[in-house]
């Protein structure tokens, strides 16, 4: 019992040192070196801990990553053996032929093609901005600063996280039609800009942040603003890159649906829907444009994730 | 957070009535409102105006013609005595929500940790494998050509050729099989959000922790997990648990995709179908409503139990 309070407050103490350090540095700005950290794994770990776990994660993600790869196989596949029975998990020949069929269709249709992947384009990246800035700032202030109504505002955005949206959606859509945002760029946009689990995420990644750190800003007489961009965001880049995850991919699946009935102003993925359901003759265009949409989710997923890594690997060196 | 509360702002002098305090503390924080502002405003047009829209809906006799009928309480009557259906599928959404929340939960959680202790090349590479799921809506449609009825089906085929069975099983429409068949899928799927925002946890903790920890002579992987981990990732256990329960929940979709909607004799038919079934199909707005609202209530209970047992950590 003695051991484990003097752990902790050991471990208080070199939080506070590190993060205290990391501030100073920020502040001096002196151009440091970044050294990558050579040490990638744990310092309690054991050889044969780490080859077991890698067998078992490996045996899992088979498992987890045969759909993927299913869908990427399909699409590679000619016209011959798309119908083969039982279907073969590998392309004897394989083609690009669906692809270029794919977007032959969509070379056809009224609306040029181009205008729909800059819609989703252009509606993926303004609601990834927003949502980011929108949520940082909620977050921060929810987190760490004490107000009345602070605990309301809490208990409306932990509430709201359990409220299904099958009950709420014809009242969406009839506050957005009294509003005239049907049919405009907005339907799509801001309902999916304040959304409750966003928020929630930074909110609870913001709260272990130390409090000295804060409290030391606003002794240099940085504002509240400042203080959450300048201090706490710098300091939050795994929580940013999950976030910017999930809202890029929510984002690019946008379907519109009801909200928007102009041709010009549909997305990628309504068209693509449309285009898969021409049906049977059509099964190597819908694998084709699967994989087709897939991509600009993994892109991002791939960036956001090794850059946490990176960063992560960066802060652990001294100055 | 009361005592928190006065030792961030020094009470002024000058003020005597708790609601002039009140709203001293108001103007001295009026920042935090304005940095508030443009996330609630969003957040009640697009939010809070539906839902409490939509609360009295299931007060009422709603079909998206005529006007909405107020009949009381009469929705709530009708689902807990008449409808067999609705206590049919209150028991299938409570055994997903047992098997599939806390499994999920408990399965990323070992998942995010063991990707953890990897080198930085495998962390990217295994979050991505067990997030790929998660990253393609509809993947999960091509288990139905793993569970598909007839001998070509993998599962089927692969097990005739063992011998294990000899006439293929109809594991999407034999009620004996699909409740299992939708549960694996489901927790197949379950690696998502709350997958990735405990990965993130585990990658916010301070690697002086761990240093410390080495110094005060932590053994193993399993002492340094409980001992120093845990603790010290409360906020990202809550937010999993929280996305875990409404996942576990809303269960629906899976099941109506594998099996149809309506399954055979209702096996895998949840609160959510129901009000799906009513909602979009039948167009019963206003028991669709109620159905919502009663799913609403047992998300809500269930929640605060779980803030309740994880509140050791948190705050």
């Amino acid at each position: 019992m003695a051991s484990d309070k003097r752990l902790t407050a050991e471990k208080q103490a070199a939080i506070q040192e590190k993060k205290l350090r990391k501030l100073r540095r920020r502040h001096v700005n002196i151009n440091t070196v970044h050294v990558k950290k050579s040490k990638g794994k744990h310092i309690n770990g054991s050889l044969a801990g780490d080859i077991s776990i890698f067998i078992l994660l490996a045996l899992l993600g088979i498992f987890m990553i045969f759909p993927l790869y299913y869908s990427i196989i399909q699409s590679f596949k000619p016209i011959s053996e798309l119908f083969v029975f039982p279907p073969k998990l590998y392309v004897i020949s394989p083609t690009t032929e669906n692809f270029s069929n794919l977007f032959k269709v969509a070379g056809n249709l009224w609306v040029p093609f181009s205008r729909y992947v800059f819609n989703s384009v252009f509606i993926t990246v303004v609601i990834t901005i927003m949502h980011v800035f929108v949520c940082c700032c909620c977050a921060y202030v929810l987190s760490k600063c004490r107000f009345p109504g602070y605990t309301v505002a809490n208990q409306i955005i932990v509430t709201s996280l359990l409220f299904t949206s099958t009950a709420t959606g014809i009242m969406q859509f009839v506050v957005m039609a009294k509003m005239g945002m049907i049919n405009t760029y907005w339907a799509l946009i801001l309902p999916s800009v304040a959304t409750p689990m966003g928020l929630y995420l930074m909110r609870q990644s913001m709260s272990t942040i130390n409090d000295s750190i804060i409290d030391a800003a606003k002794v240099d007489g940085a504002g509240v603003f400042r203080t959450c961009w300048q201090v706490v965001i710098p300091n939050q880049k795994p929580a940013i890159a999950t976030l910017i995850i999930f809202v890029f991919q929510g984002a690019w699946n946008v379907q519109g649906g009801a909200l928007v009935y102009q041709e010009n102003l549909k997305t990628l993925p309504t068209i693509m829907s449309q285009i898969a359901a021409a049906g049977i003759a059509r099964q190597g265009i819908i694998y084709a444009s699967a994989v087709v949409l897939m991509i600009p989710p993994l892109v991002i997923f791939l960036i956001a994730q090794s850059n946490v890594m990176e960063t992560m690997a960066n802060s652990g060196m001294k100055d | 957070m009361a005592k928190k509360e006065a030792a961030a702002v020094a009470r002024p002098i000058n003020t005597t009535s708790k609601s002039a305090y009140t709203w001293h503390l108001v103007k001295r924080n009026w920042a935090c409102y304005v940095m508030m502002l443009p996330f609630f405003v969003l957040f009640t047009i697009f939010t809070i105006v539906p839902v409490v829209l939509s609360f009295p809906l299931g007060l009422t006799n709603f079909n998206l013609v005529q006007f909405p009928r107020f009949i009381g309480l009469q929705n709530f009557y009708s689902l807990f005595v008449n409808d067999d259906v609705f206590l049919i599928a209150i028991r299938n959404t409570l055994i997903f929500a047992i098997f599939t929340g806390p499994f999920s939960y408990v399965l990323s959680f070992i998942l995010a940790w063991l990707i953890n202790e990897m080198n930085p090349f495998f962390k990217v590479f295994f979050t991505f494998v067990f997030y790929a799921p998660s990253m393609t809506p509809s993947a999960f449609v091509i288990w139905q050509l793993v569970f598909s009825g007839d001998s070509y089906g993998y599962l089927n085929s692969v097990l005739m050729d063992l011998g294990i069975i000899n006439t293929a099983q109809q594991w999407l429409t034999d009620t004996t099989y699909m409740m299992t068949v939708v549960i694996i899928v489901q927790l197949w799927m379950s690696m998502g959000a709350g997958f990735l925002a405990l990965r993130a946890g585990f990658q916010n903790i301070d690697d002086s922790l761990y240093e410390a920890g080495a110094i005060e002579g932590i053994q193993n992987r399993f002492q340094e997990l409980f001992t120093i981990t845990i603790p010290a990732m409360g906020p990202s256990l809550l937010f999993a648990a929280v996305l875990a329960i409404s996942g576990a929940f809303t269960v629906g979709g899976v099941g109506a995709t594998l099996c149809g909607m309506p399954s055979t004799n209702y096996a895998v038919h949840t609160i959510m179908n129901h009000a799906q079934d009513y909602g979009s199909i039948r167009y019963e707005m206003g028991y669709a409503s109620a159905i919502c609202m009663v799913l609403f209530v047992a998300m809500l209970v269930t929640n605060h139990l779980i803030r309740k047992a994880l509140s050791r950590y948190t705050d």
